[in-house]
């Protein structure tokens, strides 16, 4: 992602904590976050369609690998490493851990931030809703049921049911 | 092959419980290391430069003035110390394309650079003249030998399989039902793709770390790649982002690679390859064609018949041998054949090699097997089910290859529970009565099938797999094994039997990571073999520990689990190291053939009946699954949370082969190498999947396994074609079936009556 355009400063917030990079402006958000050691994003496609480098952006889910980093600069980022926090996050976590949600893995961080913004706009969806929500998430491994219970079962968790 | 009662094994505690996935927790917090996640001081980029064409011979290789080509490490095939192939069966794949090309993407240069973002321009700043040669691009045109591009027919292998009289069959039979089935090439899409990194020093040799299913197929390759004795080459599994048998060859290749820029330099190279590389260059599922032509009794049983399957291998032999043999032990599907003749070829052609593939040339050679099932129904004029309830196998009849059934599986037991699951009859009735004049018109189909879990005959005797386990400081144990981790299951399943034959917590054991300076050749992570195999031999090494820590006077029988952990503390102390070996022997009894193809092909078998309800829409032409039953006899059920998920995804990937995966081909070369244009089913396309068991305990397999990965990629694409046609009364042969296929049928079929589609004749 060169350009003729030169590198300069970005500061940018990642999960509550402000960084500095040297970053040409095109560079994919994607990169700069794995340059930053936050492995936790994945590149499944680079071209959108897969979904697995999904972060949020100001709380929007975005994929990392069609965002410039110039467009990222002042936003909220929100990666897998910083979900911890959010309870919504942490039962995802637990029951993609539990159940069959994870396989391979590679798809997971991307599922979870999906699920999360899901729950957090709608915290007791129906599997429809669940399935609409993660069709920007491709998982090859899963045959998606499992994710789908999974989010299921997190929004259950944190209604506390 | 005697079974026993799974009764016996219900003390269990650990197997057959959903314990959670060893490496969940790395996974969904994203510390998981994939390789592209990992990096090294000093570190370079490494790129491939391929071919542009199908075949030629390789004339001038220039490099463009305007790249500053001194920062720039540049192989080519000089620059191999050892021998410039990729070690697997006939070793006729280069590792770079030397003076002729035979397909399009084949690695000629490799360059590598400190900024990656260096390297596309650089790519395509080497301008490679060739010398064209005529190509063949399908099986026909292979067959037909205008050019002869391998050996001395085109011919990678050939197999014939001969049961009974064939030849006194026809005359007997009062149907002879013909048919001929095509499937499409598929691609994995492992949403990881491709990538290693590779050192390199005089002392050490050369270390590998990389995304992969068969860390030992890498040592082994780069052994010879290199010129290393076995001491210097060093392989390590990084966790793996799916597999599907795409990762148990290619990653030799990307190995050599890596390695040679590695040695060249003196410094850490990483390639990864983008998701357009992948798709273009690396295997994919081998396209197939089968014919039929069977010899039935007016009542529809199977007299015998003939059967003639042919793979696309693509330009080098790689695996296509071992694809070939699968698919053609599965072509005559559960059913019985008193009398079988099939003649099966793999083919060479100027596209990038086929290989492996969940399956293995098995959902091939059963998609044309229950396609004619219903071809067969038709014409005999009674239901799909019941043509399959009149022609199972039965304990004590034999395969196609004379092997003898002697597991109690009941096929027809099956059937009816798949159909009251998938509440078949009444949809049916409800179908019928639908009508000529919907926008959708539904439809049922149904798949029977099998799948022989481990190496095909004598192959497990080859292989002769070593699995270790060792004590660990804290009284827990480590499984030592190379087989590895890509999603399926196998650190939680092989740690489950572990903790069971120990009598231990699953807590208390770990898994090592696959290295080959660590742990010994388990064999390859393929075939469906870790559970049944390796699994089985990780028993017999734990019982061996255990009998350790008993002859040692430290532990007596029964225990706690405390008293095992106390027992392996105080050895250790005491010795230094607790470690037990198990290497594999053929059970007595089994029995292979490799000349005439004939006997016992698979210690076990896993069956399976399988029912899709569908609905197309008449205006759209698209194919829509409703609903899917998949039902299946397994073995022990080690772990249900993670045997429903193998049955979950591999349901998936087979609606995308039956509906979705196209690979669209142009001169060998893959034109929709990318997600926005080769489509794989989303969690939007996906029906309600509803998985069950049935379990009969397996006594080659660990507790009772057998193989389980495999076997859901082979029934859902037959299943679904079959309620296609049950809901169009159109037969469709070739698989992807795509909206404009289905167009142009049901257009066709609007308009004046032709001679029509059935290839099926009526004595
Ligand atoms: S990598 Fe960004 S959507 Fe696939
Ligand atoms: S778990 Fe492997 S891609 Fe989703």
């Amino acid at each position: 992602m060169k350009t003729s355009a030169q590198k300069r400063e970005f500061s940018l917030n990642v999960n509550g904590v402000p960084r500095n990079i040297r970053a040409y402006p095109a560079e994919r958000l994607l990169d700069v976050l794995r340059y930053l050691g936050l492995t936790g994003t994945k590149e499944g496609c680079g071209e959108g369609e897969c979904g697995a480098c999904s972060v949020l952006v100001d709380g929007r889910l975005v994929v990392s690998c069609l965002m410039p980093v110039a467009q990222a600069e002042g936003a909220k980022l929100l990666t897998i490493e910083g979900v911890t926090g959010n309870q919504r996050f942490r039962s995802l976590q637990e029951t993609f851990a539990e159940g069959g949600g994870a396989q391979c893995g590679i798809c997971t961080p991307g599922m979870i931030l999906a699920g999360g913004h899901l729950l957090e706009r709608n915290p007791a969806p129906t599997i429809e809703e669940i399935r609409e929500a993660l069709s920007g998430n491709l998982c090859r491994c899963t045959g998606y049921l499992q994710i789908f219970e999974a989010v299921a079962e997190a929004a259950r968790r944190c209604a506390g049911t | 092959m005697m079974s026993h009662s799974l009764k016996s094994n219900l003390g269990e505690k650990i197997v057959g419980k959903p314990t959670p996935r060893k490496e969940g927790p790395g996974k969904v917090t994203g510390e998981a290391r994939y390789i592209d996640d990992l990096s090294f001081p000093d570190m370079l980029y490494g790129a491939t430069v391929r071919s542009q064409i199908a075949r030629g011979m390789l004339k001038k290789i220039t490099f463009r003035p305007d790249v500053p080509w001194s920062e720039f490490v540049v192989v080519s095939v000089p620059d191999i110390p050892g021998k410039n192939y990729i070690a697997l069966i006939e070793n006729d794949q280069p590792c770079l394309a030397e003076k002729v090309v035979n397909h399009p993407e084949e690695p000629i240069l490799l360059l590598a650079h400190p900024d990656r973002y260096m390297l596309p321009n650089a790519v395509a700043a080497v301008s490679i003249e060739y010398e064209p040669l005529p190509a063949l691009f399908s099986i026909e045109e292979s067959e037909r030998k205008s050019e002869i591009i391998w050996g001395q027919d085109n011919v990678f292998k050939s197999y014939q399989i001969e049961k009974g009289d064939v030849d006194a069959i026809w005359a007997k039979a009062d149907y002879i039902v013909e048919g001929e089935y095509s499937t499409g090439a598929q691609e994995q899409l492992y949403i990881e793709t491709q990538g290693v990194i590779a050192t390199y020093d005089c002392e050490q040799g050369v270390t590998v770390w990389g995304s992969m299913q068969c860390p030992y197929y890498v040592h082994k390759a780069l052994m010879v790649v290199c010129d290393l004795p076995e001491d210097k080459v060093r392989v390590v599994q990084t966790e793996t982002g799916g597999a599907f048998g795409g990762k148990e060859e290619y990653p030799s290749m990307i190995a050599a690679h890596a390695a040679l820029l590695a040695r060249k330099s003196g410094r850490p190279v990483k390639i990864v390859y983008d998701r357009a590389e992948d798709m273009a260059a690396t295997t994919k599922r081998h396209p197939s064609r089968t014919r039929h032509r069977t010899a039935l009794t007016k009542d529809g049983k199977i007299l015998g018949g003939e059967i003639e399957f042919v793979i696309d291998g693509g330009a080098y032999q790689t695996l296509s041998p071992v694809v070939l043999s699968r698919g053609t032990i599965h072509a005559g599907g559960p059913y019985h054949w008193p009398a079988v003749r099939i003649i099966a070829k793999a083919l060479a052609t100027n596209a990038p090699p086929h290989g492996a593939f969940r399956g293995f040339g098995a959902p091939q050679s059963l998609f044309a097997m229950e396609r004619h099932m219903d071809r067969i129904a038709r014409t005999v004029k009674v239901s799909p089910a019941e043509i399959r309830r009149r022609n199972f196998l039965k304990p004590g009849q034999t395969t196609i290859t004379e092997q003898t059934i002697s597991e109690p599986i009941d096929l027809e037991k099956l059937l009816d529970r798949a159909l009251v699951l998938s509440d078949y009859e009444s949809k049916k009735s409800r179908f019928r009565q639908q009508g000529k004049n919907g926008k959708r018109k539904g439809g049922l189909g149904i798949a029977a099938f099998l799948h022989g879990a481990g190496f095909t005959g004598s192959g497990e005797r080859y292989l002769s797999s070593v699995v270790g386990i060792e004590g660990q400081p804290n009284g827990g144990v480590r499984v030592l094994v190379s087989s590895t981790e890509f999603g399926q299951g196998t650190n939680t399943v092989l740690c489950q039997i572990a903790a069971e034959a120990l009598g231990l917590e699953y807590g208390d054991v770990a898994i090592a990571q696959p290295d080959t300076a660590q742990v010994p050749n388990s064999g390859p992570t393929v075939a469906s073999r870790t559970a049944m195999v390796v699994g089985k031999l990780l028993e017999s090494a734990a019982l061996g520990l255990k009998q350790t820590l008993i002859r040692a006077g430290m532990l007596g029988e029964p225990y706690a689990a405390e008293e095992f952990r106390c027992a392996c503390r105080a050895y250790m102390e005491r010795y230094g190291e607790l470690r037990s070996l198990a290497r594999y022997e053929q059970p007595d009894g089994i029995h292979w053939d490799d000349q005439k193809y004939r006997g016992a092909a698979y210690a076990a078998f896993a069956w399976a009946v399988y029912v899709a309800e569908v609905s197309v829409d008449l205006t759209a032409y698209s194919v829509s699954v409703d609903d899917f039953v998949a039902l299946q006899e397994v073995g022990r059920v080690i772990n249900p949370v993670l045997a429903r998920g193998q049955v979950l995804g591999g349901v998936a990937q087979g609606i995308g082969f039956a509906l979705y995966e196209k690979v669209e081909w142009r001169h060998g070369r893959m034109q929709n190498s990318q997600m926005t244009n080769y489509i794989v089913p989303t969690s939007a396309d996906v029906p309600p999947i509803r998985v069950y068991f049935e379990e009969i305990a397996n006594q080659h397999g660990a507790f009772g396994a057998k193989g389980i990965g495999e076997l859901p990629m082979d029934g859902p694409a037959p299943a679904i074609v079959n309620a296609v046609e049950d809901a169009l009364g159109i037969p469709f042969n070739s698989i992807p079936l795509m909206p404009e296929e289905i167009c142009e049928a049901l257009t066709a079929a609007a308009g004046p009556p032709s001679a029509g589609h059935s290839f099926s004749g009526v004595r």
